[in-house]
């Protein structure tokens, strides 16, 4: 069965790739200094920054909840058949899986509501080098705070699917098990918690628009 | 293959594996079944476990054969639900643990013909998990060269056939080099197979393919002391995969009695343990025996680890060894014969 990362694999390699052959381009035909990272990161909208956060936390939250589901579902469905009593206490497995979903929603629509629309038109000449840094400061803080929900969200919700189904199978065989693997399984929660609490620290410093 | 991807595809056929095993007939219910003084108790005890009902239709004598038959449907049953329900690889997965039963089909077949028996007194003979769809053929060739041309070549065990097939007419002595030949030959690619699967899968199967291989080679070695078979034809059989490859199967080729082949499972300390504790006393347990434990014991860890095949294989030697324990108790009730009646091999 073909690895899950291979496609991720491909991904890196053409972009790797693409990297190595603009860049000797250049190289060769006198343009190095095109390759200016401080005019990327200038002239780049805060804009595409912001919304690549919210895209990212949001998408990679789902996938981690999604994946995490699909793990604990169909081990509880297989359990249920021989021991029907699982299935109605193993939804709480379920239940912590799509809470990492939740985060994910909560946090997209925080950031989002931080973007707003700036008109470098109406700034006065004194206040255009901080109103600047100050939206540029705001589309990276809502980059980062996107990566770092979707992120945490992807592998709690990873976490808590495989255990998930630990639980589930073990309280087919014994239940005074599920309890205690239960306990396993707030943790692997908590760290879910984290990404959260670090993303609002983030998002909290973000302010967009034409005041300083 | 891993704890991340095993779910998408296995993960309601491993739940379901490990609700069956969790069906298994349990010690107190052995118990219970060596107190019975006919078979109608033994049938009244067996509805308490996880078989049911299945003898309810049968009529009032009982009897152990049919008991026996009845207990192969519900494993054959499960197994034919879950193989439909798979995909590759554990479809291939689950066909490997087939070919054994095609292998000992097919022996049984070829010796029924020898004998005159007419196929369709065989057929019902045969194991139902290795049945393929051209065993009616089999009664129609004499040497294997003929029967492979004809029929074998469009088995899953053709590769198998490459080292075995010669003119010479198939008769008792070779019958049985077939066989083991077959095995050897299948034990491998099972082994190669398993290795290709994944880490939990192929650590897991390693072991217990190694200590199949090794106790076929310990059991081909003893039960050749005696016969025509020279020493060469053993070394043929002993398949080369296990623990006793190559040092131990040189030794144990070189071996004359049984006093030896104990000299060289001493080398090997799980070995040397299970001949420790076997001897020919009525009252000690036979070295078959001991292997059996061992086996229950390897197949019983399949179950501590998740998300890998094992458990598959592991559930159907657990079932074919419950099958025999509830046989046995029932011969021991049967004939009245109690002495012995605890002689089976308790697994959970």
């Amino acid at each position: 069965m073909p690895s899950v990362l291979t496609p991720v694999y491909i991904v890196i390699a053409i972009s790797v790739a693409a990297f190595v052959i603009t860049s000797f381009y250049f190289n060769f035909t006198n343009q190095g200094y095109r390759y200016n990272i401080g005019w990327l990161l200038q002239d780049t909208s805060p804009f595409m920054w912001s919304n690549l956060g919210i895209g990212l936390g949001i998408s990679l939250s789902v996938v981690g909840a999604a994946w995490g589901i699909f793990t604990t579902g169909s081990s509880i469905l297989g359990g249920g058949v021989k021991a029907p009593r699982i299935r109605t206490k193993n939804l709480v497995s379920i239940i912590f899986c799509e809470a990492v979903a939740i985060y994910g929603i909560i946090m997209a629509i925080v950031i989002s509501n931080g973007e707003t629309a700036y008109h470098p038109g109406v700034w006065k000449e004194g206040e255009v080098y901080a109103l600047n840094s100050q939206n540029r400061h705001a589309g990276f803080s809502m980059f980062g705070a996107g990566l770092t929900v979707g992120f945490s969200n992807l592998f709690c919700g990873v976490c808590v699917g495989i255990v998930g189904s630990g639980a589930a199978l073990a309280d087919a065989q014994n239940s005074s098990l599920f309890v205690k693997i239960l306990i396993v399984e707030i943790f692997g929660s908590a760290i879910g918690l984290f990404g959260v609490i670090i993303s609002i620290l983030q998002v909290t410093h973000a302010k967009m628009g034409d005041k300083p | 293959m891993n704890s991340l991807n095993f779910n998408i595809d296995f993960g309601y056929l491993e739940g379901l594996v490990r609700g069956f095993k969790s069906g298994i007939v349990k010690q107190a219910d052995y118990l219970n079944l060596m107190q019975c003084e006919t078979l109608d108790d033994l049938k009244l005890h067996l509805q308490s476990t996880d078989y049911g009902n299945f003898l309810s239709n049968e009529p009032s004598p009982l009897q152990v054969s049919i008991i026996d038959d009845k207990i192969r449907e519900k494993l054959v049953i499960e197994f034919e639900h879950m193989r439909t329900q798979s995909v590759v690889p554990l479809s291939t997965f689950l066909d490997y643990i087939t070919y054994g039963y095609m292998i000992d089909n097919i022996v049984l077949l070829i010796t029924g013909t020898l004998h005159q028996h007419t196929i369709s007194e065989l057929i019902p003979k045969c194991h139902p998990l290795g049945s393929f769809e051209q065993m009616e053929a089999l009664s129609i060739a004499s040497t294997l060269l003929e029967l492979y041309n004809a029929v074998l070549v469009d088995t899953p065990l053709a590769p198998y056939f490459i080292d075995c097939i010669s003119e010479q007419d198939i008769d008792e002595l070779n019958i049985e080099i077939i066989r083991n030949t077959l095995y050897r030959a299948y034990l491998e690619d099972f082994y190669k197979f398993c290795q290709t699967l994944g880490s939990t899968t192929a650590d897991y199967m390693s072991e217990v393919l190694a200590f199949e291989a090794d106790r076929r080679a310990i059991t081909i070695t003893i039960n050749s002391f005696g016969t025509e078979l020279t020493k060469d034809d053993r070394a043929t059989l002993f398949p080369r995969c296990g623990k006793l490859f190559p040092e131990g199967h040189s030794a144990l080729v070189r071996a004359d009695d049984y006093e030896h082949v104990r000299a060289v499972a001493e080398f090997y300390s799980e070995y040397r343990i299970l001949f420790e504790e076997s001897g020919n006393n009525p009252t000690e347990k036979t070295l078959e025996d001991k292997f059996f434990e061992h086996e229950v014991m390897l197949m019983k860890k399949a179950f501590l680890e998740q998300f890998h095949f094992g458990i598959f294989y592991a559930y159907v030697k657990l079932k074919e060894q419950e099958n025999r324990n509830i046989v046995w108790i029932a011969e021991c009730v049967a004939q009245r014969h109690q002495t012995r009646i605890d002689g089976y091999i308790p697994i959970f």
